[in-house]
This record gives C-alpha cells, structure tokens and sequence, in this order.
C-alpha cells in the first residue's frame, strides 16, 4: 500500500498548524494588514472555482490539454445551483451525481 | 440559575449543535474518502491527510492537486493560502483559552475548524466565561471523528464500486469544489474572485497544464476581486466573529441553515443580522 502521500500530508499540516495555533498559543503575533486578509478570504473561492472549472472543463490528451464540454458542466451547475438555493452542499453533490448517473443510464451521453 | 445549571443547559444546545454537524462531517468525510480513492490515494494516504490536515475544503483542493499532478511546492502554497483564514478564528478564541496550559491550548489549535469555532464561540458567549470540556466537545465529536471514520470507511468501501464513472461518482470532486464555492461567494468581491479564478484556471490550465492553471487562478483570481469596490451595503462581517464563521464555513456543515442561528443577541447586534 502506498504511503508517498503520507510525507504531503505532513507538509500541509506544517504549512496549515501555524495559522491555527499562532495567535492561541502567541497572542498578537497574527496581525496582517487588512488588505492581506481580504485577499486570503477571496483565494478560497477562487482556487476552488479554478479546480471545479479545470476538472470539468480540461481534459488531457496525448496532444495536450483540450476543451471538453459534456453533460459534467450541467451537473457541475445543478450542484452550484442547489448549493446556494439550499444552503447545503450534500443536495447540490447528489443531484449531480444522479444527473450524471441517469443519463449515462439511459445511454444520453457516453464516458468520459 | 446556578452556574452548573447554565453550564449543563448550554452544553446540551452545544451537543445538539454538535450532533448535526457531525452526520454532516461524516457524509462529506465518506465523499472525500472516495475521491481520494479515485484519485489514486492509499486509505492510509487519505486517513493521514484527515488527521494530520484536518481541513475539508483544502484536502478535497489536494485531492484535485495530485490527480492534475501539480507539484508539492505549488500545492503547499495553495493549502497554506486555504487555510489561512484560521488565522481568524484562532485570534478571536485566543482570549477564551488564554487561561489553559499551553500544551492543551496547542491541541487544540490542531483541532480548531470552521465548525469547532462556531460551536464554541457561541457556547462560551453563552456562559460568558470559558469552558474546556465545550471546546473539546464541539472540536472532536462534532467534526474529527466523524471526518477521520468515514474518511477510512470512504477509502476503503470505495474500493468494492467496481465502475465509478458509471454511477456518476467522477463528479463528486467538482461538484463538491462548486459547491464549496458557491458557500464562499457573499459578495460581488467573492463572485468576480471566484469567476476570474476559474476563467485563468481553465485558460492558463489549457495552454500548459491545469496544474499551473490552478495556481493562477487562484492567485491572481483574488488580485481581480480585490479590485471591484466594494457595495455600501456590503459591509464585511466582523472577522474572527462567530457571524464571519458562519458566513466562511462550508456549506452543509452549519447548525442551521439560517444566518446567526448560532449567535445569540449580542452576537447578532455585533454582527449587523436580524
């Protein structure tokens, strides 16, 4: 059984610990200028929009990445879609997959 | 009331609070289990990154990093960013727990969540006064062991799914992402950050490789929020609050579904809800 990524898994608690415990274990230390914590709130929304539009919208091939639109870019906003109608993110994820999964069924669309 | 009748009175609205999150915590836990299967991760990987990372949208964001083999470097950076917002909510617990030995305080940074901080914020504003066991409570049974058991059961159980792709399950991931998204987005600051990230994600993704796509996006993506002006009735919530937990926390995973169902009065003034 692999354990490569058990060494990545460590990295990223030493990078992610400190954010978590500098200010509870040295009080005052966390100061940033507010322009750096606006910019910190909007990298969340835009890493994961970049990684959901990637994953549906790049696939690669033995010439290089290439465009790619089916039936995930429906499912992928029938989730968006739900998530911020609900309010919860286990619907919008269901419908997806149930989107997906009845249509590749009924043979509508084909595997990626 | 006497102070352990308060006590007990508000630990119980904790373990309710608790008790949601946790079912919560578990199903999206067995989610990422899955995904991380998917994406070529040993369950000891998967149930490592659980423990030792312990921070949903950033371990799902690996999950996304490996499969588009984005180099370590690059994915340290974005986890570091990721997660920076705790930062926020260690600043705002700091005065709570500044009376506990430092070797338990350091514990329970490790543990310190979205969810932990909203359930303990709000049960110490309750009391008014700090209560350990409380932290202890909403940080482990509402979040670390529900995510750390079904992070196993999800890497483990998804092994016996003979075709995922035909049930769908290749969308998990950026169904998830979206998602994830779409419960950050409050604002037109947010909603440009978020499309500028996926347009340079995509863009950059299909001239060298998604790996570098992501890492642009999501850097430079903010850069692009930051400068729409912000509304004058889009005033930001108080960060390190419990309403800035509220609002930054994953969807799905709240208390309630409503804005300041976990504040009380005080909190709700401060924070400018109804």
């Amino acid at each position: 059984m692999s354990i490569e990524l058990v060494s990545l898994a460590v990295l990223m608690f030493l990078v992610t610990y400190p954010s978590r415990a500098l200010p509870i274990l040295a009080p005052g230390l966390e100061r940033l200028p507010p322009i750096a914590f606006e910019y910190l709130r909007l990298v969340g929304p835009a890493v994961l929009a970049a990684l959901a539009a990637t994953a549906v919208m790049v696939v690669s091939s033995e010439g290089g990445p290439q465009f790619h639109v089916g039936i995930e870019w429906l499912a992928v906003a029938v989730s968006a879609g739900l998530t911020a109608w609900r309010r919860n993110l286990f619907v919008g994820m269901l419908a997806a997959v149930a989107l997906v999964a009845l249509a590749r069924l009924f043979g509508l669309v084909g595997y990626p | 009331m006497t102070a352990e009748a308060q006590v007990a009175s508000s630990r119980r609205e904790l373990a309710v609070g608790a008790l949601g999150i946790g079912f919560s915590a578990a199903g999206f836990g067995f989610v990422y289990g899955l995904a991380a299967r998917d994406a070529g991760f040993s369950p000891i990987e998967a149930a490592a990154m659980s423990t030792l990372v312990f921070g949903g949208a950033s371990q799902f964001a690996a999950v996304g990093y490996v499969a588009s083999g984005l180099a370590w470097p690059g994915i340290l950076l974005l986890t570091a960013l990721l997660n920076a917002r705790h930062l926020l909510y260690s600043a705002a617990l700091a005065p709570w727990l500044a009376g506990i030995p430092r070797v338990r305080r350091a514990l329970m940074a490790h543990l310190l969540t979205d969810e932990a901080f909203a359930l303990s914020i709000a049960h110490f504003g309750r009391l008014g006064r700090t209560d350990e066991r409380g932290y202890w409570i909403a940080a482990i049974a509402s979040t670390f062991i529900p995510w750390n058991v079904a992070t196993l059961l999800g890497a483990t159980v998804g092994g016996q799914i003979p075709d995922p792709t035909r049930f769908g399950l290749d969308v998990v991931f950026p169904a998830a992402m979206v998602g994830l998204a779409v419960g950050l987005v409050t604002g037109r600051r947010e909603l440009v950050a978020a499309i500028s990230g996926a347009i340079l994600g995509v863009g950059t993704g299909l001239a060298v490789g998604t790996g570098i796509g992501v890492i642009v996006g999501g850097l430079v993506g903010p850069l692009i929020g930051l400068a729409v002006p912000r509304r004058a009735d889009e005033a930001a919530t108080a960060l390190g609050t419990p309403a800035s937990a509220e609002r930054y926390s994953m969807p799905g995973a709240h208390v309630a579904d409503r804005p300041g169902a976990l504040l009380d009065q005080a909190d709700r003034d401060q924070a400018g809800l109804p």
